[in-house]
């Protein structure tokens, strides 16, 4: 049993990951849903190369996402010069940093289950609110939202849970420092390394069950919305 | 098909039948290119044939564990072979230091630690320094060792970002991210610009002893065994030397 285990695991990786997930959860909320609603009506000849852009980060190894995170994130860089300006701190090696890499990491998670919703809302129904007077945002609002409400709790819980997992992005760019950068994955993958395997079972065995169950909420509530990420 | 020929040899390539005149090589990353010259110079003077498979010394170990067919594994440490002695998988008397590795306390911008060493360690002014997993990476090991023999450690604690190898904390101070760390002076061999580093003294930390072994499923490997003992021949040892390690 994991339970006599979990007393000697260090809980703080947990609690790291759990804050990391709902940040890049929440925030990706933010970024991506107006991402998803352009993708699913633009005509424009630019949409293949957005989408692409944010379907990127399904197919790179996370160490190449991690390797060009660390350039870019470099105080001697444009994004890390203006961070370390900003805040007066590196955005490697910090808590920000990992959240701006996981919603890099996690963003198809939550654009693709989106724009499949909202393509499939179609015009329809959009051009029915606006020709009753609705705004534009209205109709978003009132209109292509409700009817996408499982589609968002699908893209949260994807987002999430993805990012829980998240291994070679932070281990490229946190910095593994105790308490504010190690995460779950990396947790575990310390104590695989050094032979402590009772509190990797501990820490395994806990990410492997929150994610079964997790899935399979996500597939018995949705089960209209086939999900298209692996 | 000449990719499809060469997969297959590659597959097949430790099997018995083929392997009189191929040896295969696990080494540690950190001596990756060091093993390169020499399996180009030992290539060269038989007709032997040298494939070399790099990675971390732990998961080398683990696969060697498993059966994987390599002959000779050269080792960041001294912990891995020893084990592999005791458990039968390695020849006892094969075992050898082949190089010992030193701690270099590098930054890549020489105008802004003029002086690299203890002191400017000390005096802070940087933000982060980096150094291997202490758990996990003997470079790391003598990084933190370093750090104790100095009365530096606490002081410094809220400063110290960690690589999970010395590979990829040499990429931390490369990049730029963290402003000085303990690398092996290995892989400052090979870089034009250099920066700045203090070669830490040896008295500070325990010596990173890289030991190698020669497995027992190739006791009967002549070519394996004329490798490693090309190893510590005088040319041998004046390659490992030339790549920035000592030999005993």
């Amino acid at each position: 049993m994991t339970s006599f285990a979990l007393s000697a695991v260090d809980p703080a990786p947990i609690w790291i990951t759990l804050q990391l997930a709902t940040w890049t959860t929440v925030l990706l909320f933010v970024i991506g849903t107006p991402i998803a609603w352009w993708l699913a009506r633009t005509r424009s000849r630019a949409r293949p190369f957005v989408e692409a852009v944010t379907s990127l980060p399904l197919v790179l190894p996370p160490t190449v996402l991690g390797f060009y995170l660390l350039i870019l994130m470099s105080p001697d860089a444009a994004l890390g010069g203006l961070w370390l300006s900003l805040t007066g701190g590196t955005l490697t090696f910090s808590f920000s940093g990992l959240v701006v890499a996981s919603m890099l990491y996690s963003l198809p998670f939550m654009v693709q289950p989106l724009a499949a919703a909202f393509e499939a809302v179609g015009r329809g129904p959009i051009e029915a609110a606006a020709s009753l007077g609705a705004s534009p945002a209205d109709a978003f609002l009132r209109v292509a939202v409700p009817l996408s409400k499982r589609s968002f709790l699908t893209a949260g819980v994807l987002t999430f849970s993805h990012t829980l997992g998240e291994f070679g992005v932070v281990l490229m760019v946190g910095g593994n420092i105790p308490g504010s950068t190690r995460v779950l994955s990396i947790a575990i993958y310390d104590h695989v390394e050094t032979l402590r395997y009772a509190e990797a079972h501990a820490l395994a065995a806990g990410l492997l069950a929150f994610s079964f169950a997790v899935l399979v909420l996500v597939y018995a509530f949705d089960r209209r919305a086939r999900v298209r990420v692996g | 098909m000449c990719a499809a020929l060469l997969l297959a040899g590659s597959l097949f390539g430790g099997a018995p039948a083929a392997a009189a005149d191929e040896v295969v090589v696990a080494v540690a990353s950190n001596f990756a290119a060091a093993a390169r010259a020499l399996a180009t110079r030992f290539e060269s003077t038989t007709d032997h044939e040298v494939t070399l498979v790099t990675g971390s010394t732990g998961k080398l170990y683990a696969q060697i564990v498993r059966g994987a067919p390599f002959d000779v594994f050269l080792a960041a440490d001294a912990v891995r072979p020893a084990r592999l002695v005791d458990e039968g998988r390695a020849l006892a008397d094969s075992r050898r230091v082949y190089a010992l590795g030193r701690l270099v306390l590098w930054s890549r911008s020489p105008a802004r630690f003029e002086r690299l060493g203890p002191e400017a360690l000390a005096r802070g002014g940087f933000r982060h320094l980096a150094l291997a997993n202490p758990d996990l990476a003997p470079y790391g090991r003598a990084a933190r060792e370093t750090l104790r023999a100095l009365d530096l450690e606490t002081g410094l604690a809220g400063r110290l970002v960690f690589g999970e190898n010395v590979g990829q904390t040499f990429a931390l101070v490369a990049s730029g991210n963290a402003e000085l760390g303990f690398v092996a002076a290995s892989q400052l061999v090979a870089r034009d610009d250099v920066g700045s580093g203090w070669l830490v003294p040896r008295d500070l930390h325990a010596p990173i002893r890289q030991e190698g072994v020669l497995l027992a499923r190739s006791a009967g490997n002549a070519a394996a065994r004329s490798f490693f003992d090309a190893l510590v021949s005088r040319e041998g040892k004046r390659t490992i030397e030339a790549a920035g390690y000592e030999v005993p």
